[in-house]
């Protein structure tokens, strides 16, 4: 069952190849933009360039989180799913996993080449890159919920944005500080084990919570 | 009393505007949602008799509606 | 076991809106007339009494309306979670009341709490804004309760918007701790303000006396308001229901200016 599932999400994730080339578009098209408008900020430190990458990959998984549930949604496999599959709490985190290889994953993989582009060091991309391994999941995680609570709705891009980026912010805090200590050469194993603390609390509260938002929205079709 | 006269007391010190304007607004806000609670529980009151009336109107006749809704809103 | 049968009984009780409608009657005057003398001892003692801080001066005294309110503010939060949770599990129709009523004075009163931080920041610190942890704490409460108020505008279905509101404060609440503790960490982090404004080491006790009477005074506020509306948000709900037509037939049940309705009936 969860074989199934898994691959069939994973299927469409390689067949509709939009959803992986599109927030990688949009991250590179928001460091031009970045580059563009300010490139003292982005060429001067480090540390301006760990804040920068950061908001970044927030807009970024915020943006994908909208469709993280919709088509399914729309096309009523969803409201299948959930009568059909023994666990639907693990056909939701199958979902959740697909969405952040799709975002959180590539994200982490594109570090080497759009970290540089906003002027962070090449000694600091390893910390970066672990950084971003250790807390997208945890911006899939607590988005997901966001995004189940807003399927629902017609316009529902600013209530998910609304209800999800004060989530985010533990992440971007402790994020941003390992970019931080990484460039200037310092430990951050103590943030390290802070973001997978919160990627952990993310993951045992998160699904229960989407599925209990999916619920709802299946009820307002 | 911390204060010798009523003038120091407004002046408090130099910082008189920032602490009445801080009070002031704790006032305001208190006040408003006082009222605001207040009103509303007015109307919730009106709404529900009038919807109690009506119905009973409706039992009696479709004519006497509007005279029984009238007779409540003149007194 | 009779314990575990009487409190069941009382759980079930809680769950009828006409046992709260009558339960309540008494806790509205009782909080609305303690707020009232709490609130006026306590700005009268903090503004005219108390003695002034030897580094701030009378600036300090905002503290007596900036600290409870945020306090507040903080409670309403965490009581939404509560109802929140309570409305999930027992699927209570009263929880989702209670969270209608807490949205609104929660939030006024965190906007208050900004504002009169920042009147209290330009004197002391020089500035009006801060990046200081509490502010940011305090901003991201604000955002938390505007999310859920954009939610619960968005569904108008009453049921489903009763569950996704208890969700998504019941979420936040659980929430609430981590980003407290990582903005602290920031804070550490980016030490703008010189000082805190309220962490004192040693307060006398006539000055950290009216703080406490002016922190009951606003809990007290917050019980009246929240239960007053809650009170008739019930009523409105339950509008066609026997219980209120009998409670409606007497006279003015919400405020007492209200006329009796038996002459207007007689006449018809």
């Amino acid at each position: 069952m969860v074989g199934a599932l898994l691959l069939r999400e994973w299927r469409i994730l390689l067949r509709a190849r939009s959803s992986i080339v599109n927030p990688l578009a949009f991250l590179l098209l928001s460091t031009l933009l970045f580059a563009i408008a300010a490139p003292q900020l982005v060429a001067e430190s480090s540390e301006r360039a760990s804040g920068i990458l950061w908001v970044l990959v927030l807009f970024t998984q915020l943006l994908s989180l909208d469709a993280m549930f919709r088509r399914d949604y729309d096309s009523g496999t969803l409201e299948q799913v959930m009568i059909m599959a023994d666990v639907p709490f693990v056909a939701v985190l199958i979902r959740i996993f697909v969405q952040w290889m799709g975002t959180g994953l590539v994200i982490v993989l594109a570090t080497p080449v759009i970290g540089p582009l906003l002027g962070l060091s090449w000694s600091a991309v390893p910390g970066t890159m672990l950084a971003l391994l250790l807390g997208t999941p945890a911006l899939s995680l607590l988005g997901s919920i966001g995004a189940g609570i807003t399927v629902g709705f017609s316009r529902g891009g600013i209530i998910l944005a609304l209800l999800v980026l004060p989530l985010f912010l533990p992440v971007l805090i402790f994020g941003t500080d390992i970019v931080n200590a990484a460039s200037a050469g310092l430990n951050y194993s103590y943030q390290i084990y802070w973001l997978a603390l919160i990627t952990l609390a993310a993951l045992l509260v998160s699904p229960f919570a989407a599925l209990a938002g999916l619920k709802i929205s299946i009820e307002m079709q | 009393m911390y204060f010798d006269s009523f003038a120091e007391f407004l002046r408090m010190g130099g910082h008189g505007l920032y602490v009445w304007v801080a009070y002031g607004s704790t006032l305001v806000v208190l006040l408003s949602a006082f009222f605001i609670t207040r009103r509303t529980a007015l109307n919730v009151e009106e709404n529900i008799r009038w919807a109690m009336l009506s119905r009973q109107a409706e039992q009696i006749s479709g004519v006497q509606i509007k005279e029984e809704v009238g007779n409540e809103s003149e007194t | 076991m009779k314990l575990n049968q009487k409190l069941k009984e009382y759980w079930h009780k809680l769950g009828s809106p006409r046992w709260f409608y009558q339960m309540t009657s008494g806790w509205v005057t009782f909080f609305g007339a303690s707020a009232f003398l709490l609130l006026v001892a306590g700005v009268v003692w903090g503004l005219a009494f108390a003695p002034a801080d030897y580094q701030q001066g009378n600036s300090f005294r905002i503290m007596y309306v900036h600290v409870p309110a945020a306090m507040v503010a903080q409670s309403l939060y965490i009581g939404m979670g509560v109802a929140g949770f309570i409305g999930l599990v027992w699927r209570m129709k009263l929880t989702d009341v209670a969270i209608g009523a807490c949205l609104p004075l929660g939030m006024i009163l965190t906007a208050l709490a900004l504002f009169t931080g920042g009147v209290w920041g330009k004197p002391t610190w020089g500035s009006w804004w801060e990046w200081d942890g509490r502010t940011v704490s305090t901003l991201i409460l604000l955002f938390l309760y505007i999310g859920i108020y954009a939610l619960r505008e968005a569904i108008p279905d009453l049921n489903l918007r009763a569950r996704a509101s208890a969700l998504a404060s019941l979420v936040g609440t659980i929430n609430i701790p981590i980003i407290k503790y990582s903005v602290e960490w920031w804070n550490t982090l980016h030490q703008s303000a010189s000082f805190s404004l309220t962490e004192k080491p040693a307060m006398p006790a006539e000055m950290w006396l009216p703080l406490l009477i002016m922190v009951l005074g606003f809990y007290c506020f917050a019980g009246h308001q929240v239960l007053s509306r809650m009170r008739f948000e019930v009523l409105t709900r339950e509008s066609s229901s026997r219980w209120v037509a009998d409670l409606m037939q007497g006279k003015g049940v919400l405020v007492n200016s209200a006329k009796p309705s038996s002459s207007n009936r007689e006449k018809g």
